[in-house]
């Protein structure tokens, strides 16, 4: 069985597994209530919190956890367009995930200035052509580290400096879900004011994420009640879900270069054995910079549809990237902002490495791919 | 034996899924996602639902059989639902689930099916086909009231060689008792409607839905008076009486519908009777075959005993041998031979 949808989801570290642990019988108070037994849930959670902040670069109070990556994305984008502070303008760009697009849509839709971004070909933005959408009414920027369809990585830091020269005080977003699987985050580096992340990307547990949040960055809360998280994000946390991602991140950053090199290899040899088997294959941005865990390529005249199930019964699990809620593919609006037809959309798959991804699967999963091509060509 | 089951959510094509399963072949369940929504999301309500999608993701997982979704939005709008409104538009009565069938559904499954190495696609039809000296019979299903053969009465030989209907068979309780005692969750789902897209409401809501613009233009009694005016030919279907916005004494149906000038032309009960009808496009069962014959050109409507003769162009003349109402260009006209499908085309002209 070969596992290269990790991009989807990763397995669980087995850190963040022990991490969570004690959370079967020792650990299990409301965190904000007031005897031992909250304190004990309490000093987990804020034990996590600190992990967390200390490898992005952050404070500990600049951290709010959040339900996943998408809910991280929704408070970073509406919660900046809706903060009273700035005027609610937000520039992005048409590639980013559907959890920045559609609440940037959503913040259209309620009023709010809505620029989107031209991206070229490979899917990437111009910092500058950034900057020139960047006025005195825009109150967010938001443009993700790398692509999760197409694993483009976005030139970040520059369009950070260039979207603060055209006005100071506009916020800016970066959604790290997939980017911070593959690279160390340093947010002051970075230069980012917001920054989302979910842990079921690189070993945590599902349904749990942070965002970021640069201290005195406007901040409209979304979700109302009794005050948690400085008041950002109400409800009773999730600690063991929080414990367990700052241990996945903690497992990721001791893990970071075998991770680098193990991918690198299996993506890179899988790349050059598809290229030897399958005439005409042809990979995504692949002289862009990309993030070395991920390869999208396109296999002209093979429907994805048909393929994902030759592969899922030969046993290898991949995707079309692009999907919606009932899990059929969909012509995905990355690729068509990238000037790609549906029929050529239609012809894309994603193949995406991981931790757990053992030495050699790289070629031996594109074997797999070129047999079944074949079957199908 | 691998095969390819097109599984809706609903209780026929559930139930199909699980007969096969259970003769013991290998089975992939799909869902063709069809129809989304005005703003491109899935529907909550209607069909193709996300729903739907997971009744089936449901069934399938309790069969324990591989499941996918696949998206066919963008082919079944231009290939059913364009052709649906251009109909209307043209004064023609369109049957999309003809049109679906023939352009979308089995020529995708089928060439799916070839390429998965599956030897058969398996829908929930009711309608029965049979084997004789290496050719293909289609019969209407057991159960009268359920019968869909009508909406497969365009596919030939290539296409019924690979496809099973094994609720064919059986007789609706029959289905949903198989259903509960499979445990099957869609066991008392409602029957889906015969126009899957248009939901519950009427066609014009849909058009309307849709920004359909159709032209405005004169109501026109037999003779060419003009009677009054009407805001768009697409909101008229032949045999129709009400709606029309005109008063005249007697009951007044639509006649005639005029694609260039936008006339509609009403007339008596007697102005709608149809002798005959020119079918065109027509495809055979296992060849063409004339002379008497029943016609059917609803899918839930009676056969008609008629004379069939060739006419030019490859396609046929019928002639009922009671007068018709109510049948209108557009519509599907399907030949049986007793209970024996034999052939279908498209109706061109009517007199
Ligand atoms: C780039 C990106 N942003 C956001 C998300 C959403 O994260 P989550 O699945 O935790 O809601 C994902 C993953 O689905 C992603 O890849």
């Amino acid at each position: 069985m070969f596992y290269l949808d990790h991009a989807a989801s990763s397995p669980l570290r087995p850190e963040a597994w022990e991490a969570m642990a004690p959370f079967r019988e020792e650990i299990y108070g409301n965190p904000s209530g007031g005897h031992a037994v909250s304190r004990r849930a309490k000093n987990a959670l804020e034990d996590a919190r600190d992990l967390a902040a200390a490898l992005l670069n952050a404070d500990p109070l600049e951290i709010v956890f959040t339900g996943g990556g998408t809910e991280a994305d929704n408070l970073a984008v509406k919660g900046s367009a809706f903060a009273a502070e700035t005027p609610g303008g937000i520039v992005t760009a048409p590639v980013e995930h559907d959890a920045v697009l559609q609440s940037a849509r959503f913040c259209g839709e309620a009023g709010r200035r809505l620029s989107l971004v031209k991206v070229d070909r490979d899917g990437l933005i111009d910092p500058d052509e950034v900057a020139s959408h960047v006025a005195s009414r825009t109150g967010v920027v938001s443009i993700m580290m790398g692509n999760n369809e197409t694993g483009v990585r976005q030139p970040v830091e520059e369009t950070v400096r260039a979207a603060k020269a055209s006005n100071p005080s506009v916020s800016f977003h970066t959604d790290a879900v997939q980017g911070y699987v593959s690279e160390r985050v340093d947010v002051d580096a970075l230069g980012v004011d917001m920054l989302s992340l979910a842990a079921h990307k690189f070993g945590g547990p599902k349904g749990v994420g942070l965002l970021y949040v640069r201290s005195g960055t406007p901040l409209q809360p979304l979700i109302h009640g009794g005050g948690q998280e400085l008041g950002r994000r109400s409800g009773t946390h999730n600690v063991m879900a929080a414990v367990g991602m700052a241990a996945a991140m903690a497992a990721l950053e001791e893990d970071r270069d075998r991770f680098r090199a193990r991918t690198a290899a299996e993506r890179d040899s899988f790349e050059s054995t598809l290229s030897a088997l399958v005439p005409g294959v042809v990979f995504t941005a692949a002289e862009a910079p990309r993030m070395v865990q991920t390869s999208h390529v396109r296999i002209p005249g093979v429907l994805n549809e048909v393929l994902l199930v030759r592969l899922d019964a030969a046993g290898a699990a991949a995707s079309a990237a692009s999907a919606c809620q009932s899990g059929a593919a969909t012509v995905s609006h990355v690729l068509e902002a990238m000037g790609m037809t549906p029929a050529e959309a239609r012809e894309c798959l994603r193949f995406s490495f991981g931790w757990s991804t053992p030495a050699g699967e790289g070629a031996a999963a594109a074997r797999l791919v070129a047999r079944e091509v074949e079957a199908l060509r | 034996m691998k095969v390819l089951v097109a599984m809706s959510g609903g209780v026929d094509s559930s139930v199909a899924a699980a007969l096969v399963k259970e003769s013991g072949w290998e089975v992939i369940g799909v869902t063709m996602k069809m129809w989304k929504g005005p703003g491109g999301e899935a529907p909550t309500a209607g069909c193709c639902t996300v729903a739907d999608a997971e009744d089936a993701r449901r069934v399938a997982a309790h069969l324990d059989i591989p499941y996918y979704v696949w998206d066919y939005t963008d082919e079944f709008m231009s290939g059913v639902v364009d052709v649906f409104i251009g109909d209307y538009l043209s004064g023609r009565t369109p049957n999309p689930c003809v049109e679906c069938n023939r352009t979308v559904k089995f020529s995708r499954l089928l060439a799916h099916a070839d390429a998965l190495d599956c030897d058969a696609v398996v829908t929930g039809h009711y309608a029965r086909i049979t084997a004789e000296d290496g050719r293909r019979r289609l019969w209407r299903g057991v159960d009268p009231g359920k019968d869909q053969s009508y909406v497969l009465s365009m596919l030939g030989q290539d296409q019924l060689a690979r496809l099973r209907f094994p609720v064919g068979e059986l007789v609706k309780e029959e289905t949903r008792r198989i259903a509960a005692e499979l445990g099957i969750r869609t066991a008392s789902k409602p029957d889906s409607q015969d126009i899957c897209f248009v939901g519950r409401g009427d066609y014009r809501d849909f058009l309307a839905e849709q920004g359909v613009d159709s032209a405005p233009g004169p109501v026109l009694d037999r003779d060419g008076t003009v009677l009054g005016f009407h805001s768009g030919v697409s909101s008229f279907t032949i045999g129709q009486r009400r709606g029309l916005g005109v008063a005249v004494g007697a009951r007044r149906y639509v006649i005639g519908i005029d694609p260039d000038t936008a006339a509609v032309t009403v007339g008596s009960a007697e102005d709608l009777e149809i002798e005959e009808a020119a079918v065109g496009g027509m495809s055979w069962v296992s060849g063409p075959v004339t002379g008497f014959l029943s016609a059917q050109y609803r899918a839930h409507g009676r056969a008609v005993m008629s004379e069939v003769s060739e006419a030019k162009g490859g396609g046929v003349r019928v002639r009922f041998s009671e007068p018709q109402r109510a049948l209108a260009c557009g519509q599907t006209l399907a030949l049986y031979r007793g209970n024996e499908v034999v052939g279908g085309g498209i109706i061109e002209s009517a007199a």
